[in-house]
């Protein structure tokens, strides 16, 4: 017998107003309804959250681990980014 | 930064139902944020329809007079940091037009509103940078102005206005120390060079004054922003806090501020200042300042010279598409 697999969704919760979606976890659901509310159910039994977003997993495209070092390679250079680069007289340096 | 709210008032005729108002308003009292999911009235989502956009558009026509100085920057050290710096004002922008999507505008609207000139954005960014201490003079003068506005707008009613505000602030202390580093640089120069940083701060500091907005008893959305705090200080509050700030920066660094009537009032501790030339300032809104319709034009050409390049990525993924679906 082949039975076909449950969805895998991804579950994002924002805990409180004002905060911004986190992800949680996964949850395996037939269609985006049933996702939300197996989202609630396993997210948010003790108030966790009061919004919830699931998303399909095929959905979402992550970077390659393996090439990491060349994805953020140009961010470690780049140290004048920072303001402790810059030097200011003391009576200024709290800018 | 950026909000000094100019366009026509956001009073909506229609009429909004009284108890979800006031529902709505005692959610705001009590500090809760507003998301986009949420109910809010009409006019509230108009308000930061409007302001957030006209800060996003600010970051984006701000990166122009910055940009000026980039292939004439004196070293590769200046250069790079004033890349890194534009660069940030481009991202500033895209999170503000994020932040204004979630409230139901598309982009394209946005970005249409600005080419069309129907969008304002700040008036500091129609002034010219003539010599290279503008670069120093805008980091610390415009992006410190900004600083103080933006500060506030970090907790702004509307949580993806005040998390893109987070962000953003992060990343501003670097910009008003290249800058003022900078400026420091160049008062350890030659005699010339330092009339260079003299010469642009006589003709910034005023333009920066007039970030805040017009003075309070002429400011017309000051009330309703301050009801549903997503004003916390007012024009003029904000611009004495810069004020007070900046005059002691200005003495640090050795140089005189343009404005006669600048005395310490010892009583308040704060710094008396004169008054902008305000007749200036609605000019340069109306469209008439230094560089208007050169800002205008160069967007519209980087819009318009950018076409190929989007239409080229959708036609490559499109291709992509229609391989995958045919194997
Ligand atoms: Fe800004
Ligand atoms: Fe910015
Ligand atoms: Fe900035």
């Amino acid at each position: 017998m082949s039975e076909q697999a449950t969805p895998l969704w991804e579950v994002f919760i924002r805990a409180r107003n004002g905060m911004s979606h986190r992800h949680a976890g996964s949850v395996h659901a037939a269609d985006a309804e049933m996702a939300l509310q197996a989202a609630r159910d396993v997210y948010t039994r003790r108030g966790e959250g009061l919004s919830i977003w699931v998303v399909p997993s095929a959905a979402i495209i992550a970077n390659d681990p393996d090439e990491k070092g060349e994805m953020f390679e140009p961010t470690a250079s780049k140290i004048y980014r920072h303001p402790t680069f810059y030097e200011l007289p003391d009576e200024v340096a709290n800018m | 930064m950026y909000t000094q709210a100019l366009n026509n008032p956001a009073v909506e005729a229609g009429v909004e139902d009284e108890e979800k108002l006031a529902a709505f308003q005692a959610r705001i009292d009590r500090e809760e944020k507003i998301e986009p999911n949420d109910w809010m009235p009409a006019a509230y989502r108009k308000t930061l329809v409007r302001q957030i956009s006209q800060h996003a558009h600010s970051e984006v026509v701000g990166m122009l007079p910055e940009g000026n100085w980039v292939t004439r920057a004196p070293s590769l050290k200046r250069k790079a940091i004033l890349l890194a710096k534009i660069q940030d004002e481009g991202g500033h922008g895209l999170y503000l037009y994020s932040a204004a999507e979630t409230l139901g505008v598309s982009r394209e609207e946005l970005v249409d509103q600005l080419l069309s000139g129907k969008a304002k954005y700040s008036s500091i960014f129609n002034y010219p940078t003539l010599n290279w201490a503008d670069v120093g003079a805008v980091g610390w003068l415009v992006d410190g102005a900004a600083i103080m506005n933006q500060i506030p707008l970090c907790r702004c009613s509307f949580g993806p206005y005040s998390r893109a505000m987070i962000r953003i602030c992060k990343e501003e202390s670097f910009h008003q120390r290249q800058g003022y580093d900078l400026l420091v640089a160049m008062m350890k120069g030659t005699a010339e060079q330092q009339e260079m940083v003299q010469d642009a701060v006589n003709r910034l500091w005023w333009p920066a004054l007039m970030m805040f907005g017009p003075s309070d008893k002429d400011s017309k959305h000051s009330a309703d922003s301050m009801k549903w705090k997503i004003k916390r200080f007012t024009n003029d509050e904000l611009r004495q806090k810069f004020v007070d700030a900046t005059v002691p920066q200005a003495k640090v660094l050795g140089i005189s501020l343009p404005d006669p009537d600048l005395k310490l009032n010892e009583e308040t501790g704060h710094w008396e200042h004169g008054e902008p030339d305000w007749d200036e300032f609605y000019n340069t809104i109306k469209g008439n300042g230094i560089c208007n319709k050169q800002r205008m034009k160069d967007r519209i050409k980087a819009h318009e010279d950018g076409a190929w390049v989007r239409e080229a990525a959708q036609a490559y993924a499109a291709k992509q598409a229609a391989k995958k679906s045919a194997a």
